[in-house]
């Protein structure tokens, strides 16, 4: 089983991204499950969301301590939270913001990934909306589900353009982070 | 387990919540009416929908300003022959107390989704199993979901059992707040040709009709009374073998088992069984697993139902353990013991059997339950089984440093 943490503040879609991953890792062909830290969503306030990936159906209800993955939709969360919490040794890090890796100074021994999300958000979809790029660059950096799922789960949840210009969004962060791993 | 894999090809990724809202639709209700209320609220906002986008036909949604005026609208719409629903949680469900015992008393098969949460003071909207429990003694049925689609699966079963003549009282179907209600997961949504021929119309035998006037709850005094109180408690036994009965008529038809009353999970040659309801089954099991692997013989009991209570069902089940360690969510203030627990030693006490019980109450307020807690928990009551028992019932894990 793996566990994903997806770190983010109220507003930014982190439990959507949690739900859609659910969704992708499913037709997939696998089992999955995603809840939000519940019951504390303000919009602006660092929230959290969690998504648990197995071969195996689910039974597990408690909380994600020891994460393979995290995922950071926004830096500045990097300066009040401790976004490394628990991870597995060798787990992965993505976060979204234009710095290197080195300059972030993360005290973790997971592999720390970056991808300019908002970037490729503002380019392709015209607003800062990170989530579902997130989700690419996921696919991308961990190879735990398919990027054509993730495109598929985010274009079901939006129809018509929305989910077309997140399609293509998707699939610039996951070649974005796929030439980084080259 | 709940999940058929023969279902993968069938089963969406959805919330739990609108899963049991759609259950709910597809029990054809005649009329709901609810007030939303943490954690219950995307039910009867899903359910709201339907209602909006005409997809629940014959069925009259109605608003009402409280919890007390939701149940008492469905005690109406029950006596008069319709099919009814609700949904509430916690402080919503405390303030139809005085209702529950009207609907059950006047034998009005009225199904309810509860949401479960816990209690004021102090405000806490996470999940315990504190509020269904205080209403243990309403006289309504009640049975504890442990996955999202048996908190769905579980709504045509209970009409089926709530409606049945030699029953004829109210239910509540209960699943953990948050933990099931806000989950996503892939499950199968009651299909509406399968859910109709599981469960026919309701066909009641007594109505408020005006052509044929009779009274509901009325009146009793001293020389009737006992004998309402005694036909509640009789539609109660009843109820116990009509339980089992449709979870295995709803396994037939819809290829899903849940257990009957409870469930037994690698008990077969158990030394030590942990006893609970709900959520928290899933975690336990895979701790078990871990024991199991190892070589250790540990097993897990559900009880699924809690009203009634499976008093023979349990016994049968746990006689030959050598600990039994029950998990309560929820807590009798002043017996410092959950009400499982309570239970569970009072049916052992006279049927010659004297294995140790421990109990211990957890997860109160939505205090995550880690996997590390319950092998603490299994380590304990295997000191039990060889030493004795030296703490009969404890929370099991206060923070000292908030005292």
């Amino acid at each position: 089983m793996k566990e994903i943490r997806i770190h983010g503040r109220g507003g930014q879609g982190s439990v959507t991204a949690a739900e859609l991953l659910a969704g992708a890792a499913f037709t997939d062909g696998k089992f999955s499950q995603a809840f939000p830290a519940f019951g504390v969503e303000r919009r602006g306030a660092p929230v959290q969301a969690f998504t648990r990936v197995s071969d195996e159906p689910i039974r597990l209800r408690s909380q994600i301590y020891t994460p393979d993955y995290v995922i950071v939709q926004d830096a500045t969360l990097l300066e009040t939270v401790d976004i490394a919490s628990g991870i597995k040794e060798n787990g992965i890090i993505i976060i979204n913001t234009k710095e290197n890796p080195e300059n972030l100074k993360l005290e973790t021994k997971a592999k720390v990934m970056t991808v300019d999300a908002t970037k490729v958000a503002m380019e392709i979809i015209g607003r800062p909306i990170v989530n579902t790029v997130l989700l690419g660059a996921f696919a991308g950096a961990t190879g735990e589900v398919e990027v054509e799922s993730i495109k598929k789960a985010v274009k079901e949840r939006f129809s018509g353009k929305v989910g077309e210009k997140n399609a293509k969004a998707i699939q610039e962060a996951y070649d974005r982070i796929k030439g980084k791993l080259a | 387990m709940a999940v058929n894999l023969e279902d993968k090809s069938k089963m969406v990724v959805t919330e739990g919540s609108y899963a049991v809202a759609h259950a709910a639709k597809v029990c054809r209700p005649n009329v709901i009416s609810a007030y939303p209320i943490t954690p219950q609220t995307h039910i009867v906002e899903n359910l709201s929908k339907f209602m909006a986008d005409g997809e629940i036909p014959n069925c009259e949604y109605i608003n009402v300003e409280s919890e007390f005026s939701a149940i008492s609208a469905l005690v109406g719409a029950s006596a008069a022959g319709a099919r009814t629903y609700s949904a509430t949680t916690s402080q919503g469900l405390e303030l139809m107390h005085e209702v529950l015992f009207n609907a059950a008393g006047m034998r009005l098969p009225i199904v309810m989704t509860i949401a479960n949460r816990a209690v004021s003071a102090p405000i806490n909207i996470w999940n315990d199993q504190q509020d269904s429990i205080s209403q243990r003694d309403t006289g309504w049925l009640q049975l504890y979901a442990e996955d999202l689609q048996e908190s769905a699966d579980m709504l045509p079963q209970l009409y089926k059992i709530a409606e049945d003549k030699e029953v004829l009282l109210p239910g509540m179907a209960c699943m953990d707040g948050f933990i099931l209600s806000h989950v996503y997961e892939p499950l199968v949504l009651l299909e509406q040709d399968l859910t109709d021929e599981f469960l026919p119309a309701y066909e009641p035998e007594y109505v408020l009709d005006p052509k044929n006037p009779m009274s509901f709850g009325a009146f009793a005094a001293p020389d009737t009374y006992e004998e309402f109180r005694y036909l509640q408690e009789q539609a109660m036994q009843n109820a116990l073998p009509k339980i089992e009965a449709v979870a295995k008529e709803f396994g037939e038809i819809f290829g899903r088992f849940h257990g009957g009353l409870i469930d037994e999970y690698r008990t077969e040659d158990a030394e030590v069984i942990i006893m609970a309801m709900g959520s928290i089954l899933g975690t336990i099991k895979d701790v078990v697993d871990e024991y199991r692997a190892r070589g250790e013989k540990i097993g897990v009991l559900k009880v699924r139902a809690f009203r009634p209570f499976p008093k023979e069902q349990i016994r049968k089940a746990i006689k030959d353990a050598a600990v039994v360690a029950v998990l309560d969510k929820n807590i009798s203030i002043g017996t410092n013991e959950g009400a499982l627990f309570t239970e569970t030693k009072a049916c052992m006490y006279n049927a010659r059997c004297d294995i140790p019980i421990i109990g211990y109450t957890i997860g109160h307020g939505g205090r995550d339950i880690r996997l590390e807690t319950i092998a603490k928990i299994i380590e304990e009551a295997k000191e039990v089984a060889s030493s004795g028992i030296n703490t009969e019932s404890q929370f099991v894990e206060v923070r000292e440093e908030l005292l």
